[in-house]
């Protein structure tokens, strides 16, 4: 039985926890708010938090400047190409390794799971020059391809922890009543299998929309997606701060907005089912 | 029962993972334990022949190798301590009863969400700038002198930022293990007259134990590889330079192939060794 909880702790409670929330918060909301105001708005002294002239010409600017949907298509392509593409290489071996389990299965996984150590900056220059070789450096394939490869293992993971959660006897009933391999796969294990498929989707999505190794140093004018685009403000010159933060809501907004719903998914897919 | 028929089929279905997986991991990896062993200038002459170990030893001993070491350390370990111990305590405190419970926890995962480099130039520019950052009109308002924080304390600096990055990786996973907590038992323990204190260490601490030794080796294996928020902050200037930084600057800035390589092959096995204690802990999890 769990007690009830005086109203005093729980006021304490939500205090504490909405000041600590917002302070961690603070950061996006001032990036947020700074994308609204005038470039001498922005650096204000002291600072101003909401008495300001909301304006919505930083983001006209940086969209004239630098092509912002170009950039966005970039990140859209090389995030959903390489994820698309990773789940369907991994939806047959995580089913696989759920329902037909071999004495390897679990050294596989574990295999799988060592590739994802790899320092990526250690095998740098030979992508580098594989890249240069097949003409494909600063090419939105050779990205997509990378991606999908870094994010593989854990896309396979996750699935395998979601499909090993699909009891067996559904699909030995299933047998029974004369269904094949290709029945079981279609009509009984995939509606089942579609929870856990799109959280994979969802949380590889965000990883490779975020990635800022291989995009950085493989990408140039052509394929560079979001986080080379926002990497390009690094070196200013003048009044920037307002136009840097309407570039970066733009950038930030919609995997904000995924990941408030990846949560749960996060700890399963990156603890690879250690932590439920 | 799991027929010849569908165990066939089974190994179909892995070849094409395994495949890429193997060729993603065996054709780079073989390309850098090469070049560690040549003299590879791309820009001065290509490959010059055989280094036999001198690459390995010249990485080891420039002057840019223990400092880079160092940084290594002092950024991994600070945001590491960081991030587990104000996890731990964020956990806690977002397990309690609370109005808005899930708003908070919204805010306070939302930073791993941001890509790195937004966050690496929002630091830099609108909190650490010393003249028109916030953190600048914050000391000023106390009096203080405001700080040039990436270029006097550059490597704290860094250090606050990518700890505001995986702080809530760590606190959602740690609080996932809270949760998951013996309520009766913590129960027993209060009315017992146990207090706060060592309840906390007698059962919360203990039951965390495994979820904490993941979120070390997790962030480890990351943080081991940061890179733009590095990129984009000093360029490795200020003795910001990582182990990671100064293998890329061998690689790609000075376009020393095969030293960089020799530099790659130390990381490898530094990952490896971290690598090899997480697969312990989740390839024990799989018995299960």
């Amino acid at each position: 039985m769990a007690r009830a909880v005086s109203t005093r702790r729980k006021t304490i409670a939500t205090a504490a926890a909405w000041g600590i929330g917002l302070l961690i918060f603070f950061p996006i909301l001032w990036t947020i708010l700074t994308s609204f105001k005038t470039e001498a708005q922005a650096i204000a002294d002291p600072p101003i938090f909401l008495g300001f002239d909301w304006t919505l010409e930083n983001y006209r600017v940086v969209q004239e400047r630098s092509d912002y949907m170009r950039f966005l298509w970039n990140s859209v392509i090389l995030a959903g190409g390489s994820t698309i593409l990773g789940v369907i290489i991994a939806v047959p071996a995580a089913w696989s390794m759920a329902f037909v389990p071999s004495k390897r299965t679990k050294d596989i996984l574990l295999w799988m799971l060592s590739t994802k150590m790899l320092p990526a900056v250690g095998v740098l220059y030979p992508i580098y020059l594989i890249c240069i070789r097949f003409g494909l450096l600063d090419s939105r394939a050779a990205l997509v391809a990378i991606l999908m490869l870094i994010n593989l293992p854990i896309i396979v993971w996750m699935l395998y922890t979601y499909f090993r959660e699909i009891p067996g006897e559904i699909l030995e009933a299933a047998r029974m009543d004369g269904a094949g391999l290709k029945e079981e796969i279609l009509y009984v294990l995939t509606p089942m299998a579609v929870p856990g498929i799109a959280s994979t989707l969802l949380l590889n999505f965000i990883l490779a929309w975020n990635e800022a190794f291989w995009t950085l140093n493989l990408t140039a004018a052509n394929a560079a997606p979001l986080t080379a685009f926002i990497a390009s403000y690094s070196s200013p010159e003048g009044l920037f701060y307002a136009k840097l933060s309407a570039a970066s809501t733009m950038a930030i907004a919609p995997i904000l907005i995924l990941g408030w719903f990846s949560q749960k998914q996060l700890v399963r897919g990156l603890t690879f089912g250690a932590v439920k | 029962m799991a027929t010849q028929h569908s165990r066939s089929a089974a190994r179909l279905m892995m070849a094409p993972a395994v495949i890429l997986l193997l060729g993603w991991m065996l054709v780079p990896l073989t390309m850098t334990l090469w070049f560690s062993f040549r003299r590879y200038l791309p820009l001065r002459g290509g490959d010059l022949g055989w280094a036999g170990f001198d690459n390995f030893t010249r990485f080891v001993t420039s002057s840019a190798f223990w400092p880079s070491v160092q940084t290594t350390l002092v950024i991994v370990g600070g945001v590491l301590v960081i991030t587990i111990v104000l996890g731990v305590l964020l956990a806690l405190l977002l397990d309690q009863p609370m109005w808005g419970q899930g708003i908070v926890r919204i805010l306070v995962i939302a930073p791993f969400f941001v890509m790195p480099t937004v966050s690496a130039l929002v630091w830099k520019n609108m909190f650490m700038d010393p003249t028109n950052g916030l953190l600048a009109h914050l000391w000023r308002l106390f009096g203080a002198d405001p700080i040039a924080w990436l270029s006097e304390v550059p490597t704290t600096s860094i250090v606050m930022i990518v700890s505001w990055q995986w702080l809530p990786f760590a606190t959602l996973i740690l609080l996932t293990a809270v949760q998951s907590l013996d309520r009766e038992q913590l129960e027993a323990a209060e009315m017992d007259g146990a207090s706060p204190l060592s309840r906390f260490t007698y059962i919360i601490l203990p039951h965390l134990g495994r979820a904490i030794t993941i979120v070390l080796l997790i962030q480890t294996i990351f943080l081991l590889s940061i890179f733009a928020e590095i990129f984009v902050t000093t360029g490795g200037a200020f003795g910001t330079r990582t182990l990671t930084y100064l293998i890329f600057q061998r690689v790609l800035e000075s376009q020393n192939v095969g030293l960089g390589s020799a530099g790659g092959v130390y990381a490898i096995i530094l990952a490896n060794i971290v690598a090899i204690f997480l697969m312990r802990i989740v390839g024990k999890n799989l018995d299960r």
